[in-house]
């Protein structure tokens, strides 16, 4: 089926088998290999990416589902001038990462419940970082690491 | 693995959609259990049609004390309260909170989870405690289904493959009716080993109606009938709650050995719950 996919502004022309999910479109078609694949069973969140602002899996999204939907991956967080996004510099400040392989999935999950809300409290940061895996932090680093940027987040903004 | 290959259709229209089932597709509504079965080619649909697009079946309406849910009323939207008027909406909220997790239940429906019919799901639990209605939609015409006779067993109920699940319908908790959920499982990822959702009316120190809805205790939903009887006419009390958990486990429930959970320990498990959630329930 032709579609068009359209990724962090971006279009992309696409012919694709109905059984391609998102993530391998995303992935192979587009080239974009930000976003992981770990379980494709919708558990371990690596995949997660916004789709309409929305976090969601995309391994548990067909392709073709997206025709015309924007779309938003890790790669299009950083400012054009390569400037990290601020949930970036958090989760580097907080050591939010080691193997780095869910690191994706979880700044997809934070940036689309932030942008929803950017007065996230403890609880929903809890329970947002209940989503995804990750084998190597022991999820306190990411927890800290959300929770730095919505305080950054509220800075900026009163400043 | 990936789902083997297949025919897409994205009807706009529920009369598309119906004539896409007579055609023999399979419906993806959240995709949320569809594609991850097709992952595991545990179903391997030749045509599917996505619903996604029809309007009007995003529909969460009240009228003449009744709520209904269209196929496409994410589980998400429970999450905020006010969504669902009353005790109703009390419920639901609590309930919704120990479905999948927040990008599971931004695509998942209330309605896919009735289809699916999977025996831990929570909505199934509370669609037959609360006497709840399907709507079921085919070219042969529109039937309805009372939650107590659609679940046949573990995701097998009686919707005829060409029927589109339009709708469920709930009638409305009365203001004065008190709630609770509780749900035991193993990792917060879990699917639950025992959830147990409760509606108690109690007026003048009198339990006058009880409804007890158990999610994985036995092969299919249930409702806590004998446990409920248990319950009505008495004032409620730890020991008069705690009998009623025995009863549902004893009588009500009848459930399926897992890994982890043998049938003692599922005993065990749902008299301790149903017990808990009823003294929850209880508006003290
Ligand atoms: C990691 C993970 C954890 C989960 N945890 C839980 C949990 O704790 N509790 C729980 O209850 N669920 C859980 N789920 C399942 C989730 O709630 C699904 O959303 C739900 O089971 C199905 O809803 P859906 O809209 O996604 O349906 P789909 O996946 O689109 O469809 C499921 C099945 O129902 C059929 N169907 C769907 N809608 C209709 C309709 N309107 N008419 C006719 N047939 C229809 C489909 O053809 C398919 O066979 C989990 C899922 C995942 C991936
Ligand atoms: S790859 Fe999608 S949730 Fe694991
Ligand atoms: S940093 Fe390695 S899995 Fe999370």
């Amino acid at each position: 089926m032709k579609i068009t996919l359209t990724v962090n502004d971006e279009a992309y022309p696409l012919d694709v088998e109905p059984r391609r999910v998102l993530a391998d479109a995303l992935r192979d078609d587009c080239g974009l290999t930000g976003t992981h694949l770990g379980c494709e069973q919708g558990v371990c969140g690596a995949c997660t990416v916004l789709v309409d602002g929305e976090a969601v899996r995309s391994c548990l999204l067909l392709a073709v589902q997206c025709d015309g939907v924007p779309i938003r991956t890790v790669e299009g967080l950083a400012g054009a001038d390569g400037e990290p996004h601020p949930l970036q510099r958090a989760f580097s400040a907080e050591r939010g990462l080691q193997c780095g392989f869910c690191t994706p999935g979880f700044l997809m999950l934070a940036a689309g419940a932030l942008e929803r809300d950017p007065a996230l409290g403890e609880e929903e940061v809890a329970a947002l970082v209940g989503s995804n895996l990750c084998r190597c932090t022991g999820y306190e680093p990411i927890r800290r690491a959300i929770m730095r940027a919505a305080r950054d987040h509220r800075n900026g903004q009163e400043a | 693995m990936k789902p083997t290959a297949f025919d897409y259709l994205a009807p706009g229209t529920v009369g598309e959609a119906v004539d896409a089932l007579a055609a023999g597709a399979q419906v993806l509504a959240g995709g949320q259990s569809l594609l991850l079965e097709m992952h595991l080619q545990r179903v391997h649909p030749n045509l599917v049609a996505d619903i996604n697009h029809i309007p009007g079946l995003d529909a969460l309406t009240v009228a003449d004390g009744t709520l209904t849910v269209g196929a496409l009323v994410r589980h998400k939207t429970f999450e905020s309260p006010g969504a669902v008027p009353g005790p109703l909406g009390d419920l639901f909220g609590r309930a919704v909170a120990n479905i999948a997790h927040p990008p599971i239940r931004a695509r998942g429906t209330m309605v896919g989870s009735l289809a699916w019919a999977h025996p831990a799901s929570e909505w199934c639990a509370l669609a037959v405690a609360l006497d709840a209605v399907v709507e079921l939609r085919s070219t042969r015409g529109t039937r309805e289904v009372p939650a107590g006779d659609y679940f046949l067993g573990p995701f097998r109920t009686a919707r005829e493959p060409d029927e589109l699940l339009t709708a469920v319908r709930y009638p409305l908790l009365a203001p004065d009716t008190g709630v609770a959920f509780t749900e035991h499982r193993r990792t917060g990822f879990s699917f639950a080993q025992v959830a147990v959702g409760a509606a108690l009316t109690i007026r003048d120190g009198v339990i006058t109606e009880a409804r007890i809805g158990l999610a994985n205790c036995a092969d299919r939903p249930l409702r806590a009938h004998a446990a409920e009887r248990a319950l009505v006419g008495s004032g409620p009390s730890s020991p008069v709650f705690a009998r009623a958990g025995e009863t549902a486990a004893e009588q009500d429930a009848a459930p399926v050995p897992e890994p982890y959970a043998d049938v003692d320990y599922r005993r065990h498990v749902i008299a301790v719950l149903v017990a808990r959630t009823l003294r929850e329930a209880a508006p003290v």
